[in-house]
């Protein structure tokens, strides 16, 4: 298998603080792999560093063999690494259906397309598959409902649908079921393990260790800034420097 | 009705019907003599233009009347040097307000927000101060770029138009452009116009405007590099600003600096919030009440408001002339401050959204149950085809 | 040297002007986070109350001039000359100092009067909105004005004893030629004194203190249970003062019209932005450096090379500083940028 993802010596500071240091680290394609640890470990900021939010101060990340460093968000989102927002970032004024079918677009139109004769309403394969992909959700009912108006569960299922459909090559996925009843957990996880057969790759950020441990095939453990350990549930279940660091803290939840 | 307007075609057809039968339809209020009319079309198509940027975008240009004053400029200037034709005129006019929207867009679109505002505004006040003095060779300084007698006209010239001891007029080859002629003439680009705006509302572009004015940064992270998206719309505003400067030169062939001045721009803002912005319609409907009571308010003297007040008793008559001759005749503008106060804190999305309110309650009575799926379909078409519903 | 001199001179009491407005401008919008497009309204407000005074003081009646033998003339005497004879005439002749003291109670009360009434509805809404309705404002307080002063600039001179020009030249031992009118060294040591007891009330006062942490950060000192809403009103009063006094003190140098104030109000938001949103020494460094940068450019020698550019000048700063460095000179990283 080969790695879709290289993140090579990466480090960040903040002024005087290291929110990463020197990480490695490698994603094979096709595999959902989880990124854990404490708040405050980096996991965001990592995932900002891959899509161009912010600019790593060493090191390289590359993605399908090309250097992502430095390129524009709109580039490396079609160079096929998407992110899924930890809090939503949607169109609040529109509706659910163009909320969805404008990422589709993007996808066929590329980063810009001047195109002001063309029909919105002519546009049907993208309105359907932009209505698929809310039924894959859940949300086809509420379609036509401003973004701005529905549930912070159901927005955060939004923002999936929104990655979902753009088909990248690798989807980050930060914290996808933070907000969510336990009962939406478990539909998440459904969905994200019935689209792992579509040979996408996921970067998942997690809190919550049912959903890590239901879904990842690779995690990863950051804390204060380092990996400290990355390998199968079952090794990481396993790992004394893991428990020492962070699942210690969480026992009692399992 | 709603499915009706969902088509083009029948929105053109309604809209040409009714445009062009307005001197009609205006008579009974007093409104259809070509003067007031031209002003309707030629603000009308400003309007719908300023309405591309902002009510898609969101982007708040202050500046947009230093395009209207380019294109009245450049008209001018057709007119002096090749021909009183008004074919060529507009379309430098256009051409040239294009390039320079283009240079100031391409600038004032790197940033966004307040500071979009004041760059436009810093631009337009310098186009402006420039074109009062240094440009004085161009613009003709304070007192207008006129027509004289000795003007070159080369093409006319070439096609024998006898030259004569007066002034000539404008023309659309050989029909006089003043009258109802002229109000057609602009009605035709209001029209064309309006069909541009209508088209741009319910392309996938123009649904990208109106995500990039609901989230911008999410459109990066979409995939779309917003900039062209932006500066293209900034562009197609300041040409139909330079059109509708240069059919104002087209109704009246003098151009003056003070077309250009920041006060200008602010009408046109008035006028597309008034209305409704972001909405098709609303502009339009903003130019209309602006410029009917700008008509009628200036011209009311108190002598016409003693008439008016003649019905009432004599001393509250009197009270009344007394409270409302500052809002008149030269008070118009006190007026107009007023309007843009009331309707920015009453009615933020203009006379559309009062009528879309008053839609709601009538749908109310009759249809009881049915209340709440109406209103989201309602209110989600209003988003993607502009509040025609 | 004489003429570089003569220059900074001349750009300093525009300058002073400046950022007093901007300083008002700036205060607002770092508390209270409202664009306010009527700022240059109160600054002409301001100088109309220097106008009304000088109306009030002279109201006059009708007296046969005695001068005139030849034919019945008559002529205005105002009453306080009648009542009291020179002392009167004194009177009427120190009208704008005695507005500094009217303006101060009248400017705050519009300030706050404005604050209750529109300003505090619109600390929610967008700044599109803000921009919009404080510009509706600045337009009917204009044509107020404008109704009842009517279009053209009034004369509202300084004092008699500082109505000439100070030797500046000989002073310093430099040309003869090189004199400054004493009015536009007082109006700059009147901007500094206002400037400082500004930030000497921001600096050691408990409130200046909750106002300043306010700009830095305006959530967190809503979190503190402070009573956000009365300083608010105060500040808003505060800018209003600053704005108006700004405004009679510039009465001599520039009769004022109805329309100053929205020219002043451009050049002071360029002044805003060149200096940083929210700074308060940035705005007070940009009005000067601006005021001084203009008068340099309306020197013959520089429109001869660049023919144009006193008109454009401080345009073109503000252009080149947002592009450059678009949280202005002295702003912090962030407050309003994307």
């Amino acid at each position: 298998m080969s790695n879709i993802l290289e993140i090579s010596n990466v480090n960040k500071t903040f002024g005087g603080l290291h929110a990463l240091s020197d990480i490695n680290l490698k994603v094979e394609e096709g595999l959902i792999h989880a990124i854990i640890g404490p708040n405050g470990a980096g996991k965001s900021t990592l995932l900002n560093c891959c899509i161009g939010k912010l600019i790593p101060d060493t090191g390289s990340v590359t993605f399908n063999g090309r250097d992502m460093i430095g390129m524009q968000p709109h580039d490396i989102n079609h160079a096929g690494m998407v992110r899924v927002f930890q809090t939503p970032e949607i169109f609040p004024e529109l509706s659910l259906l163009d909320n969805v079918m404008i990422p589709a677009l993007a996808k066929r139109d590329g980063t810009f397309k001047f195109n002001p004769f063309a029909a919105m309403s002519k546009e049907n394969e993208i309105r359907e598959h932009a209505m698929s992909v809310l039924a894959d959700v859940g949300l086809d009912r509420f379609h036509d409902q401003h973004a701005g108006s529905i549930s912070r569960g159901d927005k955060r299922r939004l923002e999936l649908a929104m990655g979902l459909i753009q088909e990248p090559a690798l989807l980050l996925l930060d914290e996808p079921t933070a907000g969510m009843a336990r009962h939406d957990t478990n539909r998440t996880i459904d969905l994200l393990n019935q689209i792992k057969e579509r040979g996408m790759t996921k970067i998942i950020i997690e809190h919550d260790m049912h959903v890590v441990f239901s879904l990842a095939d690779r995690i990863s453990v950051l804390a204060q800034g380092r990996i400290i350990e990355t390998g199968t549930p079952e090794e990481i279940r396993n790992s004394q420097k893991v428990k020492e660091a962070y699942l210690g803290e969480e026992a009692d939840d399992e | 009705m709603k499915d009706l307007l969902k088509s083009n075609m029948a929105v053109m057809v309604i809209f040409t019907v009714v445009v062009l039968t307005a001197p009609i339809w205006l008579e009974p209020i007093g409104a259809s003599y070509p003067d007031l009319l031209q002003k309707f079309a030629i603000f009308g198509v400003f309007a719908i233009g300023f309405n591309i940027l902002f009510g898609l975008t969101g982007y708040l240009s202050f500046g947009h009347a230093a395009f209207l004053g380019v294109g009245s400029y450049t008209a001018v200037w057709s007119f002096k040097l090749l021909s009183m034709n008004v074919l060529p005129a507009i379309i430098f006019a256009v051409i040239v307000s294009g390039l320079f929207s283009l240079v100031i867009g391409f600038i004032s679109l790197r940033r966004s927000g307040i500071y979009f505002s004041i760059l436009t505004l810093a631009f337009a006040q310098m186009s402006y101060s420039l074109a009062y003095s240094v440009l004085t060779p161009i613009t003709n300084g304070e007192t207008g770029l006129q027509l004289t007698l000795n003007d070159p006209r080369v093409v006319d010239g070439m096609f024998g138009i006898p030259v004569t001891n007066s002034l000539p007029s404008t023309n659309f080859f050989g029909i006089s452009m003043s009258g109802y002629s002229g109000f057609y003439f602009c009605a035709v680009f209001l029209i064309i116009a309006f069909y541009i705006s209508l088209k741009i509302f319910r392309s996938p572009y123009g649904m990208k405007l109106l995500a990039i004015k609901s989230n911008q940064t999410r459109m990066k992270y979409t995939g779309f590099n917003t900039r062209p998206y932006l500066l293209s719309a900034f562009v197609i505003s300041g040409m139909f600003a330079g059109l509708a400067g240069s059919l104002m030169a087209v109704t009246d062939p003098l151009a003056g600096a003070e077309r250009m001045q920041w006060t200008a721009s602010g009408e046109v803002v008035l006028m597309t919030i008034l209305g409704g912005m972001g909405t098709l319609i609303g502009p339009l409907l903003g130019v209309g009440i602006i410029k009917y009571f700008e008509n009628i308010f200036s011209a009311l003297n108190e002598a016409a408001l003693h008439e008016a007040f003649s019905f009432l008793p004599e001393f509250l008559g009197n009270i009344m002339v007394v409270i409302a001759n500052p809002f008149v005749g030269e008070g118009w503008h006190l007026t107009l401050g007023a309007l843009f106060m009331i309707v920015v804190i009453f009615l933020p999305g203009g006379v559309m959204e009062g009528i879309g309110r008053i839609a709601k309650l009538f749908r109310k009575d009759k249809a009881g149950s049915d209340v709440l799926t109406e209103d989201v379909v309602a209110s989600s078409s209003e988003k993607t085809d502009g509040g025609k519903s | 040297m004489d003429e570089i001199l003569l220059q900074i001179l001349n750009g300093l009491d525009k300058g002073g002007a400046y950022a007093l407005i901007a300083l008002g401008l700036t205060l607002t919008f770092g508390t209270l986070g409202v664009v306010n497009f009527a700022h240059g309204a109160l600054f002409m407000l301001g100088a109309f109350v220097a106008v009304s005074v000088q109306n009030i003081l002279t109201i006059s009646e009708r007296v046969r001039d005695e001068s005139i033998t030849f034919f019945e003339a008559y002529k205005e005497v105002p009453y306080l000359e009648i009542w009291w004879g020179e002392t009167g005439t004194m009177i009427i002749d120190y009208v704008v100092p005695i507005s500094i003291l009217v303006a101060i109670p009248v400017m705050l009360l519009i300030g706050v009067a404005m604050e209750r009434g529109l300003i505090k509805h619109f600390y929610k809404r967008t700044h599109a909105e803000q921009i919009l309705v404080t510009f509706g404002l600045a337009i009917v307080l204009q044509e107020i004005v404008k109704a009842n002063f009517g279009a053209n600039p009034i004369p509202t001179p300084a004092p008699d004893i500082v109505s000439g020009s100070a030797p500046v030249g000989a002073w310093l031992g430099l040309s003869e030629n090189l004199v400054y009118p004493y009015w536009r060294m007082i109006y700059l040591a009147f901007a500094a004194v206002i400037i400082f007891g500004v930030f000497a009330f921001l600096r050691f006062t408990t409130f200046g203190m909750v106002v300043r942490a306010g700009m830095a950060d305006r959530e967190t000192v809503g979190l503190l249970g402070i009573n956000v809403q009365r300083r608010f009103t105060i500040v808003f009063g505060l800018a209003a003062v600053v704005a108006g006094l700004a405004g009679v003190m510039y009465t001599p140098i520039l009769p004022p019209d109805y329309h100053m104030g929205m020219d002043f109000l451009v050049l002071s938001f360029v002044v805003v932005v060149v200096g940083g949103m929210g700074s308060l020494e940035g705005a007070v460094l940009a009005g000067f450096l601006l005021g001084i940068l203009q008068s340099f450019a309306s020197m013959n020698e520089v429109k001869q090379i660049l023919p144009g550019i006193d008109q454009v000048i401080i345009y073109l700063v503000a252009v080149v500083v947002l592009l450059v460095r678009p949280r202005g000179l002295l702003g912090r990283e962030g407050v309003m940028e994307d």
